[in-house]
């Protein structure tokens, strides 16, 4: 445990009670973040959207339980929309694997398959979108679909925050910046499209459920 | 990585580059310290226009029903998220963590430089609304639903969609810059500035930074929601209603979910201004006291209970709301639980001073000040905590009170002492002592003199909320006699604050030069080679810490206090070495630089 070690340890004593390794390293002011720092920002973010998804989980719980609410029978695109999310997150995750091994030119393929699988998943989100529509199943016609239509939305709000960060990143693989950089880049896409499926999994699945 | 190049550091050169877009953390500071305290200044006249209104109602006749419910909504919310969460985190968080954990800067400065930007176009909405038509929303600063959608509450129009909008991009630019507080103390502390050497004012911005991170997504959620009720019309939180004689097409929403998301955020918002406060404060007595804080590792646990505990509490916020009295019980009992990690606090504040050489400079007196004042402020949250006490008093001037001294006065005490201690670093002059004297005690002074009788006022019942008390029976002459004083007291405070804004200005051209490190204090900030620090903090080579950050009248130095990057010297190895005693006379009563052995024997 080596929180619980930090916070017993007794600064007031020398350098010998310096129990815990520190960073050491610095930067800022015009120098690029190492990934461990960038990886540090991105757990912190994922925890971030874990609260505000949570909570409006909590929400969705809670109103169920009052009154007006009728369960929305969710599109069939979705099926469709999960498995493009996971094929696109397998491929993130080989890209990952690819570049760490070196063969950069492997993991630029995976990695655009990755990303425009984000894509498609985006589109196929916005068709089930249409399809409710069409079907009358506004927002404001009942609670259910409201919560269908902001979970959905946030959540590609976020794979967009995620596909902006490819971009940049497969402009990095184009524009011979260094392998270790363009790998750290490759490797945050692959953590954050692993979080944005689990994250994606868990609503569908109260979608699902009721 | 001690050596740093300087072709690295791209130090700005243009103007815009340097003060407008500006990546570096002080900068950044500076500019989201003078946002705050700009809108702040909206919120304190908004202040003496309810306080005229109620002191001597009628003076001013554009000041109708409606406007006064706007006044006391703008005034909240701008003074609670605007301005205090902003100056804290925004100002002095960014200003003071690279600095107090040797880093040249934050790890990801382009991210906090949007931070600022978006957290004035949050500012510069939130504006907007008193210049829409119908003005801003006067839902009250808690926004509940149903009344703060409908049609009859002032800035039913375009008021209540401009503040939700403002909050939620409030709430994207302080993600931003949380991301970078915490990600910069955890990851840029410089060689040998381990977790438990940081300052408390680090600590204290760093918790309070995490539990905003996941407070404020509630605040998303429940603004999200209510905004597509008023604009799209769905029913999250709005029941079957009807409304000016006619039914509206919400279904089974519920108002109670709102005020539940609501205070999630609110009560741990609470501690979000104050454990940055807690720590600031906790530097600043040691600082002119001359002496390491007492229970180092006691504050930082505390400041973690704290920060947990206030996660457990919102609902006592809601004990008139109708929600299960059951509940009550549970939340009575955690909201007095956090009393324990607080008094400790208290406890340590206390005995830090204890036989302490006592600097009485400005920033002593506004942190002295503000022990006093969150001790009071806290006391009678006890009472409020019980849910028996509450009900009664819960819609009456003594929660004005109580919520004024703990998280108004008290949190802007802290403020006040925090730039008159950091000026001199921030910009290379000494704020002038005289003005600040006559501003500390006018404010220590009146801000009693304004909330001290609200208590009064309380216990005899005079309700809150509302515009006007003539003609009311049940109110005695007593309580308009109070009014006018408090409004006459209101009116004074306010005017030193400009004063106080003077004294600022003055003091940056014409103020006394300041020495790198006025206040002979250990922590990084005042061991910068230049003051003010330039871009890269810290020159060619950063520094090495230690030892903490509270070496004050250490015995057998040379100097009262020991920088924390200073080597360790030579008493100090033969003391780690076990060839000298330590502490060769008893610690107890006096602290370890006074007691002489001839004293003792």
């Amino acid at each position: 445990m080596g929180f619980i070690k930090t916070i017993f340890s007794q600064p007031w004593l020398g350098d010998a009670t310096a129990t815990e390794t520190v960073p050491g390293g610095n930067m800022g002011a015009g120098m690029r973040a190492p990934l461990k720092v960038k990886r540090t920002g991105l757990f912190i973010f994922m925890g971030v959207a874990t609260a505000l998804f949570g909570l409006f989980s909590i929400a969705y719980k809670m109103r169920m339980g009052m009154g007006g609410w009728t369960n929305l029978s969710d599109p069939a695109i979705l099926w469709t929309n999960t498995y493009i999310l996971v094929a696109g997150s397998i491929f993130m995750h080989l890209a990952s694997r690819f570049s760490a091994r070196g063969n950069m030119g492997a993991a630029k393929k995976a990695f655009i398959v990755g990303g425009l699988a984000g894509f498609a998943f985006l589109v196929g989100q916005y068709m089930a979108w249409q399809q409710l529509n069409a079907a009358g199943l506004y927002a404001q016609a009942n609670p259910a679909n409201a919560f269908f239509f902001v979970l959905t939305g946030l959540h590609g709000l976020h794979l967009l925050g995620g596909l902006y960060a490819w971009g940049l990143a497969l402009f990095k693989t184009t524009s011979g910046a260094p392998a270790a950089d363009t790998t750290a880049s490759i490797k945050l896409c692959d953590y954050y499209w692993s979080y944005l499926l689990l994250l994606w999994l868990a609503m569908f699945a109260m979608l699902l459920s009721t | 990585m001690s050596e740093h190049h300087d072709d690295e550091m791209h130090e700005p050169t243009s103007f815009l580059t340097k003060y407008i877009w500006s990546q570096d953390h002080k900068v950044i500071a500076v500019q989201y310290s003078l946002t705050a305290i700009a809108i702040g200044l909206v919120a304190l006249v908004l202040s003496w226009l309810m306080r005229m209104q109620l002191g001597f109602p009628g003076e001013l006749e554009f000041i109708d029903q409606a406007a006064y419910y706007q006044y006391a909504t703008m005034h909240g919310m701008i003074m609670v998220i605007y301005l205090l969460t902003a100056i804290f985190l925004g100002g002095f968080g960014n200003y003071l963590i690279p600095l107090q954990v040797g880093a040249r800067d934050m790890v990801f400065p382009f991210l906090n430089m949007l931070s600022y930007w978006v957290y004035l176009i949050a500012v510069l909405v939130l504006v907007a609304s008193f210049f829409t038509p119908g003005g801003p929303t006067g839902a009250g600063w808690t926004l509940y639903p149903p009344q703060s959608i409908l049609e009859g509450t002032p800035g039913y129009d375009w008021g209540i969609i401009l503040m939700l909008t403002s909050l939620v991009i409030f709430i994207v630019a302080f993600t931003m810059g949380g991301l970078n507080y915490v990600t910069t103390v955890l990851q840029a502390r410089a060689r040998g500035m381990t977790l438990m050497r940081m300052p408390l004012t680090v600590w204290g911005i760093f918790i309070a930074t995490f539990m905003g991170l996941l407070a404020f997504p509630a605040l998303f959620v429940s603004g999200v929601m209510l905004l597509l009720d008023r604009v799209i019309g769905t029913s999250f939180f709005v029941p079957e209603i009807m409304s000016l004689g006619e039914t509206l097409d919400y279904t089974g929403g519920s108002p109670l979910l709102f005020q539940h998301l609501f205070w999630f955020f609110g009560h741990p918002e609470v501690y979000i201004v104050a454990l940055p406060a807690f720590g600031i404060i906790s530097d600043i007595l040691s600082v002119h006291a001359r002496k390491n804080i007492f229970g180092y590792r006691m504050m930082v646990w505390a400041l973690l209970a704290i920060g947990i505990l206030s996660f457990i509490v919102w609902a006592h916020h809601m004990y008139v709301s109708g929600m299960d009295p059951a509940f009550g019980f549970f939340f009575a009992t955690t909201t007095l639980i956090i009393a324990v990690p607080t008094a400790i606090k208290v406890y340590n504040w206390v005995l830090t001073l204890w036989n302490a050489d006592i600097h009485l400079t400005v920033p002593m007196l506004y942190a002295i000040s503000f022990v006093l004042t969150f001790v009071f402020g806290g006391l009678t949250g006890l009472f409020l905590g019980n849910v028996v006490v509450d009900v009664p008093l819960s819609d009456t001037y003594f929660v004005v009170a109580h919520f004024h001294m703990v998280m108004g006065v008290a949190p802007v005490m802290v403020v006040f002492g925090a730039i008159y201690h950091w000026y001199p670093k921030i910009t290379g002059r000494m704020l002038h002592n005289g003005m600040g004297q006559f501003h500390f005690w006018v404010t220590f002074i009146g801000t009693y003199a304004i909330y001290f009788p609200m208590h009064y006022l309380g216990f005899v019942g005079v309700p809150r909320r509302y515009f006007s008390y003539e003609d009311l029976e049940f109110i005695p002459q007593s309580a308009n006699d109070l009014n006018e004083f408090i409004t006459v007291a209101a009116l004074i405070v306010g005017v030193v604050q400009i004063q106080f804004l003077y004294n600022l200005g003055w003091s940056y051209f014409k103020g006394e030069k300041a020495p790198a490190n006025p206040w002979k204090a250990t922590s990084l900030e005042w061991q910068t080679p230049q003051t003010p620090p330039v871009h890269g903090n810290w020159g060619k080579t950063l520094p090495e810490v230690h030892r903490w950050a509270y070496d004050y009248s250490v015995p057998g130095a040379p100097d009262d206090f020991i920088s924390q990057n200073t080597p360790r010297q030579p008493f100090e190895k033969l003391e780690e070495a076990g060839e000298i005693d330590p502490d060769p006379t008893p610690l107890y009563p006096d602290t370890r630089g006074h007691t002489t052995a001839e004293e003792t024997s």
